[in-house]
């Protein structure tokens, strides 16, 4: 780690904005939010070369001709952000190798939780795997937004999405989400990270830090909520995300060297409707009869939450 | 001075890429082309080539990776085969809208399934229209020199496309054959270092790759693809010149074989010419004038070259090894058909499978066709329009 | 040689477009305003205003510049008026006014 200073908003605010605005993503969306933070975290002076899997981002960030990023970007599929990232680090250090490249670049990928998720999971094993320098960003806004809200591997029990429709027959997605996280973290890769957006961003910031300027391979899980998928005011982004850490739906972790390490513990853990209310995906669980559907996500996210917690407390 | 050796063709191209020395090498086992990336691995741990060889997980993140590295700035390949080549058909597209100028190594191999691992040309003649130069190979020399030849034309400015550069799987991937080598001085000369205008670690000018593209560039990006492809033409004849400079051989477009005065000729791809040929100076023997056209570049398709060679005969037989489902013919059937439809030839032209999955093709069954052919001009004795060689059948 | 996109337009002939479609420049959606797409207008009232900059991080369309450590008015040609600043605003120093 080279940078041990304390956060200072203030700071890293007034750094050149790496993120330029004029791409066409949503009002209110987190995938935005979510990529502007952390490529703040890369220091002054350093280039980077940015990489997207295909997606919301991707269509939105760089429609021909107007790229919104500052530094070298690549798009190339949907399913091989990981793979292609693999080539540009390769190749990075083959040049330097020649002395044809002087400057230090950093590496980053985002992809939803569809390109990371499910469709690109095998490219992104394998990333991890083979130990390149790099970070790949996971926005996850649980769904295949860019295609109209279909689920995905991510996408939490009981959502209403266009392919777990709420019906006569239904309650929405019947499987609860698949916990990517954990599974890259057993790749036993030197930094994995779950976050989210809160209050400063210094949770966000220093973790993205740290998955930059740490050697080898890193992933962040962000949650990035999505306005129109799951069905909030715009506004209200920023209250959706403190609530899914107070419920422990979305708990803050880092895996550093394989060693699990709980980033927030709430003093009193708030029930899971709290999460789910302001939501329209999960409207359907506040009718009368479904009261056994808000304890069966609860059992499941006190299960979850129950098992994060041991693996924090093990030396 | 020319190294005489005896090498396999996949020895022969892993030679051709031990002397270019390219930056990044992404690639994923799949016989018969697996011995590749061995033979480069090889050359890499005991220290005669510097490329960075990348052990990826699928076909799909080989290409991925080449694409990766290519618009990074470095000279990248990857090597594959048959369901390989299938598996990274998407990217195939996009190394090729992305204008990266880099090259594969193919083993042709049939296309799953039922599985089997012989030749045939399924998987790069599916491919044909993914914006990719095909470059073919009878032998292990062809393989060989059509490798290094392979860079100067992807990265040449006015093409700046990908190339494929395709021999028959086992028949000359793994078959041992006397070759002339170049030495590895005279390769590296020949070949250059590559020096990209534009690149992502280009710390002056960043730049960004693969927009998403509305229709009204959409089109005008296909137009300007095209067009590359159709300067490559050019470039692949100065580039074969200026090779059989250094090396004696002279390449084009296609080669003739005794087409000059000849009535009735086989026009075909790949390895089965050389059985051809003996075909060829047996019926020459006799008296029969046959010849042969063989095809070394499929893509840009050399289509008025090869009307204007075919143009005297009196029947044409387009031995296609792949099919192409569309119940009429193979896909050199088509073009060849095309091609000659266009320049008004009135000949006749009939269209055979042969070798699909590794099926023989043996002397006996060139000679057969250049008998159909001629049957069918002195006695009027018809062919189907559309049929296989060596098949086993009921009627 | 960077590359000039006002020359690149949806009306351009197929030659004046970028090898590859690939573009050699940075933040080039700059001039693309989606200012436009606005149905609320955040304002700022500066006097509430603390520069405490908690509205900053928040905004997904880079809309709140910030320069030596204190924010400057809304970049409204490219504002899409979500609100999230106004809610993240702990001093209700933003607010969201009907139109653009």
């Amino acid at each position: 780690m080279e940078n041990k200073k304390r956060y200072n908003l203030k700071e890293v605010m007034s750094r050149p904005e790496r993120l330029t605005p004029g791409h066409r993503m949503c009002a209110g969306c987190g995938g935005t939010i979510a990529v502007r933070a952390v490529l703040r975290a890369l220091h002054e002076g350093d280039h980077a070369v940015i990489g997207n899997a295909t997606g919301c981002l991707e269509v939105s960030s760089f429609m021909y001709p107007y790229t919104a990023y500052t530094d070298s970007y690549i798009h190339n599929a949907f399913e091989n952000a990981g793979a292609t990232m693999s080539g540009v680090e390769t190749a990075y250090n083959r040049l330097r190798e020649k002395g044809k490249i002087k400057d230090n670049f950093k590496f980053i990928t985002f992809g939803g939780d569809g390109g990371t998720y499910d469709i690109g999971f095998q490219s992104l094993s394998g990333s991890m795997e083979r130990g390149h320098d790099f970070v790949y960003v996971c926005y996850d806004n649980g769904a295949y937004m860019n295609t109209g809200i279909q689920r995905s591997s991510a996408t939490p029990m009981y959502a209403d999405t266009t392919t777990t429709p709420v019906g006569k027959e239904s309650n929405g997605k019947i499987q609860y989400r698949k916990d990517l996280a954990a599974i890259i973290a057993e790749h036993k890769v030197p930094y994995v990270a779950q976050t989210t957006f809160l209050s400063n961003f210094k949770d966000l910031h220093t973790k993205a830090e740290k998955a930059i300027y740490t050697p080898g391979p890193a992933f962040l899980n962000i949650m990035a909520p999505c306005p129109r998928g799951w069905r909030y005011e715009t506004s209200e982004i920023m209250n959706i995300c403190k609530l899914a850490v107070e419920t422990c739906y979305w708990p803050l972790f880092e895996v550093v060297d394989g060693k699990w390490q709980l980033s927030y513990e709430p003093k009193n853990k708030l029930p899971i409707e709290d999460f789910l209310k302001p939501q329209g995906r999960f409207k359907h669980l506040f009718k009368t009869g479904n009261e056994d559907l808000i304890v069966k996500f609860q059992e499941e996210v006190d299960r979850r939450w129950e098992d994060l917690q041991f693996r924090c407390s093990q030396e | 001075m020319a190294i005489r050796e005896r090498l396999s063709g996949n020895e022969a191209v892993s030679f051709a890429i031990k002397q270019i020395n390219p930056d990044v090498m992404p690639a994923f086992p799949i016989t018969p082309s697996t011995e590749i990336p061995q033979y480069v691995s090889a050359y890499i741990a005991n220290g005669e080539c510097d490329t960075e060889f990348i052990p990826v997980e699928s076909e799909h993140s080989s290409m991925s990776a080449t694409i990766g590295a290519s618009a990074a700035g470095a000279r990248a390949l990857t090597a594959t085969s048959s369901c390989g080549l299938a598996l990274m058909w998407e990217e195939l597209y996009v190394a090729a809208s992305n204008r990266l100028p880099v090259v594969l190594a193919l083993v042709n191999r049939a296309l799953s399934g039922p599985i089997n691992i012989n030749c045939d040309h399924s998987d790069s003649m599916g491919a044909r229209d993914s914006g990719w130069i095909q470059i073919y190979a009878e032998n292990n020399q062809e393989a060989y020199d059509n490798f290094v030849q392979a860079y100067r034309i992807s990265e040449h400015k006015d093409v700046m496309l990908p190339v494929m550069i395709c021999q028959d799987g086992f028949i000359t991937s793994h078959a041992v054959e006397n070759i002339e080598l170049l030495e590895d001085d005279v390769v590296k000369n020949f070949v250059g270092e590559y020096e990209p205008e534009n690149y992502l670690l280009n710390s002056e000018t960043p730049m960004a790759v693969g927009p998403y593209a509305v229709s009204n560039y959409y089109m005008e990006s296909k137009k300007a693809q095209t067009e590359a492809m159709k300067n490559a033409k050019q470039v692949i004849l100065d580039v074969a010149n200026e090779f059989a400079g250094i090396s004696g051989r002279q390449y084009g477009f296609f080669e003739e074989y005794r087409l000059e005065d000849a009535e009735y000729a086989i026009v075909m791809i790949g390895s089965a010419a050389g059985t051809t040929k003996d075909a060829i100076d047996y019926l020459r023997e006799k008296g029969k004038k046959v010849g042969l056209l063989k095809i070394r570049v499929f893509r840009p398709f050399p289509e008025k070259e090869i009307a204007q060679a075919l143009k005297n005969t009196k029947a044409v037989a387009i031995l296609d090894r792949a099919e192409s489902f569309n119940a009429h013919g193979g896909p050199l059937g088509s073009e060849v058909t095309q091609a000659l439809f266009n320049a008004k030839c009135t000949m006749e032209v009939r269209n055979y499978i042969y070798g699909l999955g590794g099926r023989d093709f043996r002397v006996e069954d060139a000679s057969n066709v250049y008998s159909e052919l001629e049957a069918l001009i002195t006695e009027g004795k018809e062919i189907e329009n559309y049929k296989y060689i060596g098949l086993r059948s009921e009627d | 040689m960077a590359t000039d996109i006002s020359k690149i337009t949806e009306k351009s002939p197929w030659q004046d477009l970028t090898e590859g479609n690939k573009i050699f420049a940075g933040g080039t959606s700059k001039y693309f305003h989606t200012g436009e797409w606005r149905t609320n207008t955040p304002v700022l009232d500066k006097e509430k205003c603390t520069q405490c900059l908690l509205c900053t991080p928040v905004c997904p369309d880079s809309c709140i510049p910030v320069k030596n450590g204190e924010r400057e008015d809304f970049d409204l040609d490219h504002c899409k008026g979500c609100g999230i600043c106004a809610s993240a605003c702990p001093f209700n120093a933003i607010s969201m006014k009907e139109g653009k």
